[in-house]
């Protein structure tokens, strides 16, 4: 499978690291070169200094041959607006996106693109873990957490 | 009737995203006109600038947000106008403005031209691209010519009548019409050559540098049609 990530921050570089290992062809998109400090030494994929949300930056990387293009970026409207370039221009097929803001998040879901909303996720498993009995008990939930995701 | 008449003086209700030098003149420019405007801009200074200059019609705040567009009364507005810096927010007003408020309108200012395609295919009703504006003017004048300029849109069929100049070094100087290769569904009208003087083309018109062509073609052949009659001729190995 080829595999496009837009943004290499912790999260970008966890997921390129993770379906590079996996034996994926993997590109790594991001503005800034020294992003991709993120990602370890052994990484077998590519990287590429470019914005995607450029049409000439996605084909030179020809993202119409991707089968799956991902944008994890700090900014919600650069990841839609590059989500939307990937499945109606270039029409790959599986686009994920991460959103911040909760209510866009929902609206883009409904409007066909595959996000995930971390705010919302994030602040109930902070305030289980804040109401927890003890640290151990914290712990316990947060190890829990882990083990529903595989970690 | 009558409170039709009043409806139509007091005008629409347009909220503007984007409070920087286009968002504060087109403000200006909708009040004066007797619209009912609204402001929405992040930053505090330019909030409270344009604030002293117009009055009570700013919002400090993200107009992305629907929370943000929640609270300007988006609902009932007419039009919103998305007119930042940013296209990827551009984009994103005019999308919630849309999905979660049922604007009627929506318009997007372009920065980079690039992405007026994307606009289209996404529903924003109108892009406007002050790049492409000042290029269209300056265009015909440029003596280095490197690409195809559309002269005109045939609405429905898409098509458009497009002027190419052929450079020197072009694959076609010296063939003849009928040997050159044309993309899909294009189609030569017109070749003007130095001398000014219009020529129809026939299949033996020599086509040479220099010469300005008309022709007709379709949006997506655009890229094709400039390659077919302004590359370099392709370099051979015998």
């Amino acid at each position: 499978m080829k595999v496009v990530i837009m943004g290499c921050g912790r999260v970008g570089a966890a997921l390129a690291t993770e379906f590079s290992r996996e034996g994926n062809d993997v590109l790594v998109l991001d503005t800034d070169p020294a992003a991709f400090r993120f990602l370890p030494d052994d990484y077998a994929g590519e990287t590429f200094v470019g914005s995607g949300i450029e049409l000439a930056t996605l084909r030179k990387i020809h993202l119409d041959t991707a089968d799956a293009f991902v944008s994890a970026t700090r900014g919600d409207n650069r990841n839609v607006m590059a989500a939307q370039i990937a499945k109606h221009i270039f029409g790959v097929p599986v686009v994920a996106s991460r959103v911040f803001d909760p209510l866009r998040e929902e609206m883009y879901r409904n409007l066909g693109l595959r996000t995930i909303n971390p705010t919302r996720v994030q602040s109930k498993r902070l305030k289980r873990i804040i109401e927890a009995k003890s640290d151990e008990e914290a712990n316990e939930i947060v190890r829990d957490f882990m083990k529903q995701d595989g970690v | 009737m009558t409170t039709q008449t009043a409806e139509a003086r007091r005008g629409m209700y347009i909220i503007v995203v984007g409070g920087g030098k286009v968002g504060f003149h087109l403000a200006q420019e909708l009040v004066e006109a007797n619209h009912e405007v609204l402001v929405i801009e992040q930053d505090s200074v330019k909030a409270k600038e344009i604030a002293d200059e117009l009055g009570d019609i700013v919002m400090e705040g993200d107009g992305c947000e629907a929370t943000v567009l929640d609270k300007a009364g988006t609902a009932r507005a007419d039009m919103l106008l998305a007119v930042t810096g940013d296209d990827e927010d551009n984009l994103v007003a005019c999308q919630v403005a849309k999905q979660r408020f049922n604007v009627a309108r929506t318009v997007a200012r372009i920065n980079n031209p690039a992405n007026e395609e994307i606009f289209r295919k996404l529903e924003v009703d109108i892009t406007v691209s002050a790049t492409s504006a000042i290029m269209a003017h300056i265009e015909p004048e440029l003596p280095t010519m490197q690409h195809l300029i559309v002269g005109m849109r045939l609405k429905g069929s898409g098509l458009e009548i497009v002027e190419i100049r052929v450079p020197e070094d072009s694959r076609v100087v010296g063939k003849r019409v009928r040997e050159v290769l044309l993309p899909y569904q294009s189609m030569i009208l017109l070749i003007v050559g130095d001398d000014a003087q219009p020529r129809t083309p026939t299949p033996d018109t020599v086509v040479r540098a220099g010469d300005e062509i008309i022709a007709v073609t379709l949006h997506e052949s655009e890229e094709a049609l400039r390659e077919a009659l302004m590359a370099p001729p392709v370099a051979r190995s015998f």
